[in-house]
């Protein structure tokens, strides 16, 4: 995302709007995958576990994959849009770095996770 | 305002802020006790009696016209209608001008910021019909009248504003009066500037920035709810963006 489109989003007066509808879309997403990897979780550690039998189940499985993968990008947002916010109100950090943070925080996060979804799914 | 004090009751330890935009501190009286006394009735005994100078604000004296509020022991509370003896804590009252907003002098606050948000999110009616046509006719009982009337009781007393944090944090943030104004407005079947109100509510120092704390509602001395207000606006912006019935060049505060 090239820094004329980032300055054009900072003064664009829907991106509330939108922020408001992202943040709430992501936490709708990961309100019924977090149960998933919870009930999940609960069942599978019954008999003990190890990484071994995680990564039996979870390397291939285009289940696990999307699952996972899900969860991480709708973490990302709405985890960067949380922290635009605290940004905002408490360090009164304001347009171009905002959004540059922001986007970076929000890179970051989709890098880490994707890398290790790749790394329990692909065999 | 009695004239009567009670000389059996230990007088009140009253703190008051005096001072000026430049700075100020706390000033210590003894204001005698009396039967129903009101934070207002302290503070006029203490300009009448002690100290000429102070300066404060009022007009009706019964909760109607929203001028008198004040930090009370550190909540914002309209004074004319709040007793003493409901408020007092060991003898003890500290009372400063609102929070949020600046110090003319002691106790009176300038109000313009907070009249600006107002006008800044199109806080008055709008009607699209003249004289020659009939007068409307609505239903008090129909579900969006009743939105209307459940926010239209606001003094303009700044209470809400001074217990907002989200105010304190963001100096731009219209606030909870003007965008409890504005839901009020935009549930009013006559208005006719429903769409332009909706974006310049919608803005970066609009209603998304509220975070339901409710201190608004927890103080408001007509006890009605703006973060309720603010959430049916924040509702109401959503689907009207989701089908495009918002103009996209509301107006921006943040620079």
């Amino acid at each position: 995302m090239c820094v004329a489109t980032l300055i054009a989003m900072g003064v664009n007066a829907m991106l509330e709007v939108r922020l408001y509808l992202a943040q709430r879309a992501s936490a709708a997403i990961m309100a019924p995958l977090v149960l998933i990897h919870l009930g999940v979780m609960i069942y599978a550690i019954q008999g003990g576990i190890d990484a071994a039998e995680i990564l039996e189940r979870t390397r291939g499985s285009l289940f696990w994959g999307v699952n996972y993968g899900l969860f991480v990008v709708a973490v990302s947002v709405h985890a960067s849009i949380g922290l635009r916010n605290i940004l905002r109100e408490w360090l009164a950090v304001r347009g171009t770095s905002l959004s540059l943070i922001s986007w970076i925080f929000f890179a970051g996060l989709l890098t880490a996770g994707l890398r290790a979804v790749a790394a329990v799914v692909i065999a | 305002m009695s004239d009567s004090p009670d000389s059996t009751k230990v007088p009140i330890a009253v703190r008051v802020w005096r001072g000026t935009p430049a700075g100020g501190a706390f000033e210590a009286f003894e204001v005698p006790q009396q039967s129903s006394q009101t934070i207002l009735d302290v503070v006029t005994w203490i300009q009448r009696h002690l100290d000429a100078s102070l300066s404060y604000r009022f007009a009706c004296r019964v909760g109607m016209c929203g001028s008198c509020a004040m930090m009370v022991n550190g909540i914002p509370r309209w004074t004319c209608r709040t007793h003493v003896n409901k408020v007092m804590r060991d003898n003890r009252l500290t009372i400063e001008p609102l929070r949020n907003l600046p110090v003319i002098k002691d106790l009176a606050c300038d109000m313009s910021e907070f009249f600006d948000k107002w006008k800044d999110s199109k806080g008055y009616f709008q009607g699209s019909t003249t004289r020659h046509e009939s007068v409307s006719t609505l239903s008090p009982n129909s579900p969006q009248r009743r939105v209307a009337d459940a926010a239209t009781e606001c003094i303009n007393c700044a209470i809400c504003y001074a217990s907002c944090d989200v105010v304190n944090w963001n100096r731009d943030y219209l606030g909870p009066a003007a965008l409890n104004r504005a839901w009020s407005l935009q549930n009013d079947e006559r208005d006719s500037a429903s769409r332009e109100r909706l974006s310049l509510v919608a803005g970066d120092a609009g209603c998304h920035q509220c975070h339901s704390q409710q201190g608004c509602a927890t103080y408001c001395p007509n006890e009605l709810n703006p973060t309720a207000s603010i959430a049916g606006l924040k509702r109401m912006v959503a689907r009207a963006y989701v089908r495009g019935n918002i103009d996209r060049d509301g107006r921006k505060r943040n620079a």
